[in-house]
């Protein structure tokens, strides 16, 4: 298996958000790349978000319904020509349904170079438990 | 080209099943060329917008997740070289659900559309966003020429 570490890039689009429901406010919205995984004690969502502060961010949960949200504030090139546009920027939106219940109390949530990394404790009923199979 | 002759008419081209399939890619061409926001990519990451004002060239990307010393950026003449890796670290014990994000190396060359001063570049990385800032050599800003009347 080659090493997932070095291998070269490909160069992606940014995924625009296709909703059935058309925006209030004017502007682009798109879809964030987004990793989850879980392990016993939590779920853990990666997200990559360039651009957007700490500030901008909003995160809901409600009703095993996560929502992320975001602004990003535009780029202030007002004397600026364009020569070169391959990318665009606008806003993030991505919604998820947890199948797990959470422990809302204890999210935790940082963003780091335009990374987001949101834990959700699981609550303990969710956390397996080992089942002992007794045999004879 | 075959042509053939039939009674009075002069010359019918014989059809063949090529000719529909060009004037779709005629009419489709036709369609996309009259697009609005036609973006044209180099197909190489990292997605850059290059912009100008009076004095400089800015050069920006996205790039999520990468540290400033994870990033080399040389410049040759009006070349702009952008190379670096992206790593996303291992997680223990985890179980996928979704895994969207990539790692990589990447590597990119920008030509600058006028001549710089390679002395005064300045890069900034913050939230994600690389932001290059080169100064335009003098030669290539533009003078203000004043209209004696």
């Amino acid at each position: 298996m080659p090493d997932i570490q070095s291998k070269e890039l490909k160069v992606r689009d940014k995924q625009e958000m296709t909703s059935p429901a058309e925006q209030t406010t004017p502007g682009l919205v798109f879809t964030p790349a987004v990793d989850i995984f879980e392990t016993e004690k939590e779920i853990t969502l990666l997200a990559d978000m360039p651009g957007v502060k700490a500030d901008d961010l909003t995160i809901d949960l409600r009703d095993n319904t996560l929502t992320l949200s975001a602004d990003t504030a535009p780029v202030d090139n007002t004397d600026e020509n364009e020569i070169l546009v391959e990318y665009e920027t606008g806003r993030y939106y991505r919604q998820f349904t947890l199948g797990e219940l959470v422990n809302q109390d204890n999210i935790d949530a940082k963003l780091n170079d335009g990374v987001l990394r949101l834990s959700l404790p699981k609550v303990e009923k969710a956390t397996p438990k080992k089942i002992a199979v007794k045999t004879g | 080209m075959i042509y053939r002759r039939f009674f009075n008419v002069p010359t019918l081209r014989v059809r063949s099943p090529w000719d529909e399939l060009h004037r779709m890619r005629q009419h489709l061409e036709h369609v996309f060329d009259d697009a609005p926001q036609q973006r044209v990519s180099a197909g190489v990451f990292p997605l850059t917008n290059l912009t100008e004002d009076k004095n400089n060239y800015y050069v920006r990307a996205e790039l999520p997740g990468v540290k400033g010393d994870e990033l080399d950026i040389q410049v040759t003449g009006n070349n702009l070289a952008i190379s670096g890796e992206r790593k996303i670290a291992a997680e223990e014990e985890a179980r996928y659900h979704r895994r969207e994000r990539e790692a990589g190396t990447f590597s990119r060359m920008i030509g600058l559309p006028g001549e710089v001063d390679t002395d005064k570049i300045e890069a900034n990385l913050e939230n994600g966003i690389l932001t290059i800032v080169v100064s335009k050599a003098e030669i290539a800003k533009p003078k203000q020429i004043s209209v004696s009347s």
